[in-house]
Formats: C-alpha cells, sequence, structure tokens
C-alpha cells in the first residue's frame, strides 16, 4: 500500500505537512506511514506537521504525532509540529497528554526557524 | 429531562472505526446547537472520542451504543452523551479511573482524562455485565 493519503510539501530541505478534516485511525496510521517513507527517501532534514486544520485531536492523533516525530528523529532529521489550535491545546493538557518533548512552534514561518535551530543543536529560544 | 427544543436525541449504534468520526460529528452539532463555546466544544467532543474508543477497544465486538441529547436544568443548557456496551465491563472502578491504569499498556488516560474535560461523569459497570458512561458539558 504506497497511496499518499496527505499532500506533502518540499521547502528547500524541509518536508510540510498539512494535516485536516475528521481523522480517522486507520487514516492516521496511513500518514505515519507515508510520512516515514518521505523522510527515509528524500534528503529532507527536516519535517513541519501542521495541525492548524484538526479541530479535535485525541489521545490517539496525539500519541501517534508524537510517535512521528520521534520516528523523523530516529531517521536523522528534525520534526516539529506546528499550529495546535488553542483549543485543541487546552484541551490535550487537561486531558493529560504529554505533549511537553514536542517541539511546537506557533506557524510554518516560526517552525521553519526552529527547525535551524534544531539543526544547529541549539536548544535555547530566540 | 425535557428536550424543549423538540430536538430529538441522536441515537446509533457503534459498530466500527467510523462510527468515531460520526460520535465527533454529532458532538458538534449538539454542542453548537446548545452554545457551547469552541473551547467547551472542543472538551467534549474529545472526552466523547475517548470513551467512543474505549467501546472498540474494550466493549465485545467492538460494540457499543451511542445517544447525544441536549438537556435542560436550572435554566442552563448542555449536552448529554451516553456511551454503553455490553462488554466485560470494569471490575475495579477508581483503579479504571486513575492516570496511567492501562490492561492493555495504553497511557491510561481516557477515562480520567474525559472526567476532567467534562462538568460530570458518571461510570457504571460491574464485572460481566457491560460499562455505561455518561457525560455532561454545560453552557457558561
Ligand atoms: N467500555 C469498557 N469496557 C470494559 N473495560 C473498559 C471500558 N473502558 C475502559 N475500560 C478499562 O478501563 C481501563 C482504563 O481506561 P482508559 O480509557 O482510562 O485507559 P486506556 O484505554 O487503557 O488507555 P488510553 O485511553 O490512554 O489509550 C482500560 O484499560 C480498560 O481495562
Ligand atoms: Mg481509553
Amino acid at each position: 500500500m504506497t497511496d499518499d493519503v496527505v499532500p506533502v510539501m518540499q521547502i528547500g530541505d524541509t518536508l510540510l505537512v498539512a494535516l485536516q478534516g475528521d481523522l480517522d485511525d486507520t487514516t492516521v496510521i496511513r500518514i505515519e506511514e507515508q510520512l516515514t517513507r518521505e523522510v527515509s527517501q528524500t534528503s529532507a532534514t527536516g519535517m513541519l506537521i501542521d495541525v492548524s486544520r484538526l479541530s479535535v485531536v485525541d489521545s490517539f492523533i496525539a500519541r501517534v504525532l508524537a510517535r512521528i516525530v520521534a520516528m523523523v528523529r530516529l531517521l536523522g532529521a528534525q520534526a516539529a509540529v506546528v499550529g495546535i489550535q488553542p483549543a485543541v491545546a487546552i484541551t490535550l493538557v487537561e486531558l493529560g497528554v504529554p505533549m511537553g518533548h514536542l517541539d511546537t512552534a506557533l506557524n510554518a514561518e516560526q517552525g521553519l526557524a526552529l527547525l535551524r535551530r534544531l539543526r544547529r543543536g541549539d536548544t535555547g529560544t530566540d | 429531562m425535557p428536550t424543549e427544543t423538540g430536538r430529538e436525541p441522536a441515537v446509533f449504534d457503534m459498530v466500527d472505526e467510523s462510527d468515531l468520526i460520526r460520535v465527533r460529528k454529532v458532538l458538534r452539532t449538539e454542542a453548537e446547537a446548545t452554545g457551547l463555546n469552541l473551547v467547551d466544544t472542543t472538551k467534549l467532543i474529545t472526552a466523547g472520542s475517548e470513551l467512543a474508543r474505549n467501546i472498540l477497544n474494550y466493549a465485545t465486538g467492538g460494540r457499543g451504543r451511542i445517544r447525544i441529547e441536549q438537556v435542560y436544568h436550572q435554566g442552563r443548557r448542555g449536552v448529554r452523551a451516553t456511551f454503553a456496551d455490553d462488554g466485560p465491563g470494569i471490575e475495579d472502578i477508581d483503579q479504571a479511573m486513575t492516570d496511567g491504569f492501562s490492561t492493555r499498556g495504553s497511557m491510561g488516560l481516557g477515562l480520567p482524562g474525559a472526567r476532567r474535560l467534562v462538568d460530570d461523569l458518571t461510570l457504571t459497570s460491574a464485572a460481566g455485565s457491560g460499562t455505561t458512561v455518561v457525560i455532561v458539558k454545560w453552557q457558561r
């Protein structure tokens, strides 16, 4: 099964993925598989996952997002989740999903800056 | 409780993963019709998604029954959602409601997390006789 589930854009050496719609579990897993393929088959050194159009992120989706970020790092690239809606962020904190270890940014532009810092191994903030 | 708008409750069976999306969609429709704000709507949908997934994961055949309706109490409007199944039930409810407790090596935050996200969560269950979880979110 190699069908692409989400469109992936490449900007320089960064892959940009925008998730949208109400995602069922199977779709979420297929997205994870697709992104793993994309990172390993391209020379990308970073990935931004834009979740600004997801109006609900439950514990399952959050867990897979964290897994995708960990997988990208394992493949030697950097990944960040960008654009979490405020209502979703509040909900995830109250639900108790640990997202603190995830690198996040407000939007794609700040996400690109964050990836640049991560590639340099700079963990401080601007 | 009366449904004064004459809106019929949404009642449907949960049979597979696609019903998870249906649960979230109906909860959004009812939350918006009730006038819940965006954060409360998001919390309600997320709590419902956790409870519906528990039915898929733990109930016999992943099957259950969902009921979603508007409710009124002392002049306030809210949304009530009921998640019922005839599965194996929960032996120790206090334990199941504890953060981090899971019988399948998961994060164990579905039930305690859902309780934090809504105004009221009632869990009725006994080993061998199914599980019913009722959540309510009130308009502010
Ligand atoms: N409908 C149900 N029928 C039978 N057992 C249930 C049901 N819902 C929950 N449980 C039991 O309660 C435990 C705790 O549920 P909870 O949703 O909090 O965590 P989880 O499903 O194990 O993990 P997570 O939701 O974080 O992925 C489950 O592991 C399961 O043993
Ligand atoms: Mg659960």
